[in-house]
């Protein structure tokens, strides 16, 4: 408030001034300005006039105070004519405030009065409209009911029309409009048929729906129509009330004849290789086809009021059922049929693509009917022909087999070269062996492509599990294995007695192949086999072990089978020589009889052949010299001390008493007993039988004295060569000196040779 | 009975034998009739009883001189009366004759008691007649007729069928009919058997691996089995009870039984010996039992079950057995019977050329090898009860 009694310095600083008092009114402070707190300062709050004069006084001069005098005075007015300016604008704004408020004061009274007016006014309206609408209530509920009859007249001229609309339809083949027309009529004339005029329509609406539903029919029946076409009448028909069950059938019926042509069609080319592919684009697909739009029909049809209840989902689905069923029998007997064609066994890889493709189409069908059996039975089928191609697989097999045995056999029987013919066996071996397991490679290749993975079958159970351990392991491989053993034991049932069909070589061969089969290969094939096919044993398999076994025992009979038959041929050679002889009447021996070189060169010429196959194998020590042992028992002195008793009647049991000695320290011969797989082993086998029929035929003969000395002559020949081949020199020692004790036995006049001379017949051959 | 029942009794010739039968008409005493091959002695029958209470042999031997013996046969009417098919040689040429000769009657008693007497001054056959053979060749065997009253035999020689008659007390024979095998091969007859069935009008026959059967009433082939051996056949029996029945044996180291009306096949086959299997002979009370002897020095005797004309064992009546063990056997004997080798013999050293059942015994046997040892085996007592009860 002081500040407003000192007169403004400047007219700036005089405005804040006034400005900042108004706001000290208002309550308002000015922030950031720092009050002065000099109370020297003019303009400040805390001046202090006291002690500005006192300081003036004290520092200025009095000129200083002079001017300063005269400046504060200058200030002093002009902050005066700034007050009085302001207050009389002040003044005359309160001025014309007045006045206004004034004036309003007087347009309100006015408007209260045009308010009060317009309410009387309204009251004035909501009368009337009142009035207006309780006047117009009975014109309105007449216009309704006019326009309802107006309606009711047209759907009246419908009906009217509803005969010759059809009619016009029916020229047009817009069946389907006069369908639609005639249901939404068809209510509407049952209802009122009672009356005579709705009579005539409803008869004539029947005749002409008869008529239409008469060349639907006709169109349904005809062969010609499409599928869509069809469809669209099997729709209206149903919608004209025909029986659906009877609709089926005939859908079903047409679709068979069609169907059927396809498979008579399958049925004529049924050698054609492209049989399966025919089928599947065919008939298979027709058959889809078939299914879809009868399904679309009559099955996934949404079906309305009535007919819903009449369930031909259910009625329909079992008729399409047994008609896919029925033709599938049908396209499955040609399937079969044509897959029984399939003999060969060359490319395996076409059928099982067929199959294949025969499988994949009918997994649509299991789409389009999920109940239906008949991807089930086309597994069936796949399944069966799989089988049947493992036999087929098994039994060109064993034709293989036996075609590579005629080959071996005409390779042995074909004139051999002298030293090539020595290695054939040999190499007929390993050859044959080699083809046979290429041969079941390939085999095993070709039926492993059943379970290819880009198959859709092969991941069923069937495949996965039984197809590889009963089928291709048992079935096949192991049936091949078992079929070689059979068959190469056959060869020493059947053909033995005589000996004469099977060559021996083919014999001995078998019996290594199956040697070879026991120590390596069935365990190869097999482990192949398992590998290949991921074999899971779910049941019970033979076992490698009972293979081998197996394989072992027809090697074991074939190679006792070669020693006999071989044995037998040397048997027939000495038996001949022996019994055809006159041996009291024969000259005296110069050289050794040409059968004896005979059995020597064959006895040569087995080893040669054995050594090819088998091993050398173990025989005794014997002694350095045996080639020139010299027959204690034959030698003369010897002799005497064995013949000698035969002259002298009075001891006549000491003739065989050595003899008898012998054989009680020596052990028991059996003459056709099972052999081991080495070549020694073989050739004591042949030889000791060779021997044994020596010795009897020799004990059934009568010998004069040059008989004697011949076989004296003969059995040191053998005696020459045969000791090398055999395991124990001893038993061809034993067996020969019972032949000669035997012969002299037999001999009417027995007077031995002198060994010296006999060892100088044989040696010169 | 003794505890070494089973043992087996061995009696040895001082000769080579392979003729070996059972006198045939002899019921009561265990009699077997041995003749031996010797090129330079006098040739013997040794006639060998068997004392089964005492488990001891009695021989006695009377002098067979024509010649060394290769197949002997009893005659089923007359226990004295016998036939031998022997060698003689004459101008260094050997021929199989064969005879029909009786045995001295004193031989029993005189022999009996002191063998080695016996050995010293040996008695000789009498011979009654030649079966005069030089026309048809060397004689393979004689056969009489089964069951017969003692006047007919048939002689095999070569390839001959030649049927006897014996007149005047066996002095005299005559020829009745002939039959000749003809073709190509060796026909040259190895063995023969006459059949016990159909009226004794029966024959069947082994040349090489071929067995025929004849009629000898119209002397004519009626069947034939080509190659019913591997090799050579040589043996044959009858089934003493099943008249279709007949056992072979062969070179080829098998036994093999017929059905003669199915000839396609064997009915079976033994495989059992390691060599030729030279002898066959049905037991003539219970044909399941066979006797094979070979020249692998064995003799086997089989129970064939299956093939017997009691294939399901004896039947018995329950009244017969009294306790409980007897009840157990019947049991045994109930079940189903496997064919089987009963035993094998062992105590030969030298091939068994021969074996017979004994006549009056039919659990008793012979085998005889070229050695000269003769064998007498019993059936193991537990399979005779087992067929008994």
């Amino acid at each position: 408030m002081s500040s407003a009694t000192t007169p403004p310095d400047s007219d700036p600083t005089g405005r804040r001034q006034v400005h900042s008092m108004l706001k000290l009114y208002y309550g308002m402070n000015e922030e950031g300005k720092v009050e002065s707190l000099d109370p020297c300062d003019i303009n400040g709050p805390h001046f202090d006039p006291e002690v500005y004069l006192n300081k003036l006084r004290k520092e200025c001069s009095l000129g200083e105070l002079m001017d300063h005098e005269s400046c504060t005075v200058k200030q002093i007015r002009s902050l005066d004519s700034d007050m009085q300016t302001l207050v009389y604008e002040n003044y005359n704004k309160f001025i014309s405030a007045t006045d206004t408020i004034r004036k309003m004061k007087n347009d309100f009274k006015k408007m209260e009065d045009e308010m009060d007016c317009l309410s009387a006014n309204m009251a004035a309206i909501t009368e009337f409209s009142a009035h207006i609408s309780g006047t117009l209530q009975d014109q309105h509920a007449q216009i309704t009911k006019l326009s309802g009859v107006h309606t009711l007249l047209r759907k009246l001229q419908f009906l009217f029309e509803l005969p010759a609309r059809l009619n016009k339809c029916l020229e047009l083949q817009a069946y389907a409009q006069a369908v639609s027309a005639h249901r939404r009529a068809r209510c509407v004339l049952q209802q009122y048929s009672h009356m005579p005029s709705f009579r005539g329509i409803q008869d004539d609406c029947h005749v002409i729906m008869e008529q239409l539903a008469q060349q639907l029919r006709q169109k349904f029946r005809d062969g010609g129509s499409s599928a869509k076409d069809l469809s669209e009448c099997v729709e209206l028909l149903l919608q004209l009330d025909e029986p659906a069950e009877e609709l089926c059938d005939k859908f079903l019926s047409h679709a068979q004849s069609r169907l059927e042509a396809d498979l008579q069609g399958l049925e004529a080319e049924l050698i054609d290789s492209l049989f399966i592919d025919r089928g599947c684009n065919e008939f298979v697909s027709n058959l889809c086809l078939v299914i879809a739009s009868y399904q679309e029909l009559f099955i996934n049809h949404p079906q309305e009021g009535e007919l819903a209840s009449k369930k031909i989902p259910e009625m329909a689905n079992g008729k399409l059922h047994v008609f896919v069923d029925t033709l599938a029998a049908r396209y499955f007997s040609l399937v079969e049929r044509r897959i029984q064609e399939e003999k060969g066994v060359g490319d395996n890889s076409l059928l099982v693509r067929a199959l294949d493709r025969f499988h994949r189409r009918l997994q649509a069908i299991s789409k389009l009917l999920p109940g239906s059996a008949v991807p089930s039975q086309g597994t069936e089928i796949v399944v069966r022909a799989a089988r049947e191609r493992i036999k087929q697989y098994l039994s060109a097999l064993q034709t293989f087999y036996h075609d590579s045995l005629t080959d071996v056999r005409q390779a042995l029987a074909a004139p051999r070269l002298s030293v090539g013919g020595a290695s054939a066996s040999g190499e007929l071996l390993t050859s044959l062996s080699n083809f046979i397991l290429n041969q079941l490679k390939s085999v095993l290749a070709s039926v492993h492509l059943f379970t290819a993975k880009d198959i859709t079958f092969s991941n069923k159970p069937y495949f996965k599990g039984e197809f590889c351990s009963q089928g291709v392991r048992e079935g096949l491989v192991v049936s091949f294995i078992k079929f070689i053993c059979q068959s190469s034991r056959q060869y020493c049932e059947s053909a033995g007695d005589r000996g004469g069909s099977t060559p021996p070589a083919l014999l001995l061969l078998l019996s290594r192949l199956c040697l070879d089969y026991e120590t390596s290969t069935i365990s190869y094939i097999l482990t192949l086999t398992d590998e290949q096919f991921l074999v899971q044993h779910h049941t019970p398999v033979t076992p490698v072990t009972a293979l081998c076994a197996e394989a072992r025992e027809a090697a074991q009979k074939l190679l006792n089978h070669y020693v006999k038959v071989q044995g037998l041929i040397i048997s027939q050679m000495l038996r001949k020589s022996v019994e055809t002889r006159d041996w009291v009447n024969t000259i005296e021996p110069r050289n050794v009889r040409a059968v004896m070189k005979r059995v020597v060169e064959d006895t040569t010429s087995i080893d040669v052949q054995v050594g090819l196959l088998y091993e050398e194998g173990v025989r005794k020590a014997h002694s350095s010299d045996s080639s020139k042992r010299t027959f204690s028992v034959y030698s003369s002195s010897r002799q005497q001390i064995r013949y000698a008793p035969s002259y002298t009647p009075s001891a006549p049991m000491d003739t065989s008493l050595l003899s008898n000695i012998h054989k009680l320290f020596s052990e028991r011969i059996d003459i056709f007993s099972p052999v081991e797989f080495n070549k020694v082993s073989v050739l004591t086998g042949i030889i000791k039988i060779s021997l044994k029929t020596f010795l009897e035929c020799v004990r059934l003969r009568t010998f004069g004295r040059y008989g004697l000395q011949q076989i004296q002559v003969d059995c040191h020949y053998l005696q020459m060569y045969l000791w090398r081949f055999v395991s124990d020199e001893n038993l061809v020692h034993f067996l020969l000196d019972e032949i000669v004790g035997s012969a002299a036995h037999r001999c009417l006049d027995p007077s031995p040779m002198e060994q010296s001379v006999i060892e100088v017949i044989c040696e010169r051959g | 009975m003794k505890m070494d029942d089973d043992a087996p009794v061995i009696y040895g010739l001082e000769f080579q034998a392979r003729a070996l039968t059972a006198q045939t008409a002899e019921t009561d005493a265990i009699r077997f009739l041995v003749g031996t091959q010797s090129l330079k002695f006098d040739n013997q029958i040794h006639i060998i009883d068997f004392d089964d209470e005492n488990n001891m042999i009695n021989k006695s031997v009377l002098l067979h001189d024509a010649g060394e013996i290769w197949h002997i046969s009893g005659s089923p009417a007359d226990k004295a009366v016998l036939t031998t098919c022997y060698s003689k040689t004459s101008e260094n040429r050997v021929l199989t004759c064969a005879a029909v000769w009786r045995m001295p009657p004193e031989w029993e008693s005189g022999s009996h008691e002191s063998p080695d007497d016996s050995s010293n001054n040996p008695q000789t056959l009498e011979l009654l007649c030649h079966l005069d053979n030089t026309a048809h060749g060397s004689v393979a065997c004689v056969l009489w007729e089964p069951l017969g009253d003692g006047k007919r035999v048939i002689s095999l020689a070569e390839n001959h069928v030649l049927l006897w008659d014996l007149q005047e007390s066996s002095t005299k024979a005559t020829i009745s009919s002939t039959a000749t095998l003809e073709g190509k091969g060796q026909l040259k007859f190895t063995a023969g058997k006459w059949s016990p069935h159909h009226n004794s009008t029966q024959l069947v026959t082994a040349n090489d691996t071929a067995i025929r059967g004849w009629d000898l009433r119209s002397m004519s082939q009626i069947y034939c089995i080509e190659n019913a051996h591997g090799q050579l056949v040589r043996d044959l029996d009858f089934n003493p009870n099943k008249q279709y029945y007949l056992a072979s044996c062969g070179d080829d180291c098998k036994v093999k039984f017929w059905d003669v009306r199915h000839i396609n096949e064997p009915v079976k086959c033994l495989e059992e010996h390691s060599h030729w299997v030279w002898s066959v002979r049905y037991n003539h009370s219970h044909d399941q039992l066979l006797l094979t002897g070979s020249s692998d020095s064995r003799v086997i005797l089989s129970n064939m079950v299956s093939i017997s004309s009691e294939p399901f064992g004896h039947l018995v009546d329950d009244d017969d057995l009294s306790d409980n063990e007897e009840n157990q056997q019947e049991d045994k004997g109930k079940e189903p019977l496997q064919d089987s080798i009963i035993a094998t013999y062992e105590e030969h050293e030298d091939s068994v050329y021969a074996v017979e059942w004994s006549a009056a015994d039919p659990w008793l046997f012979a085998s005889l090898s070229y050695d000269g040892r003769l064998v007498i085996n019993r059936v193991p007592r537990a399979l005779k009860y087992r067929i008994l009860l």
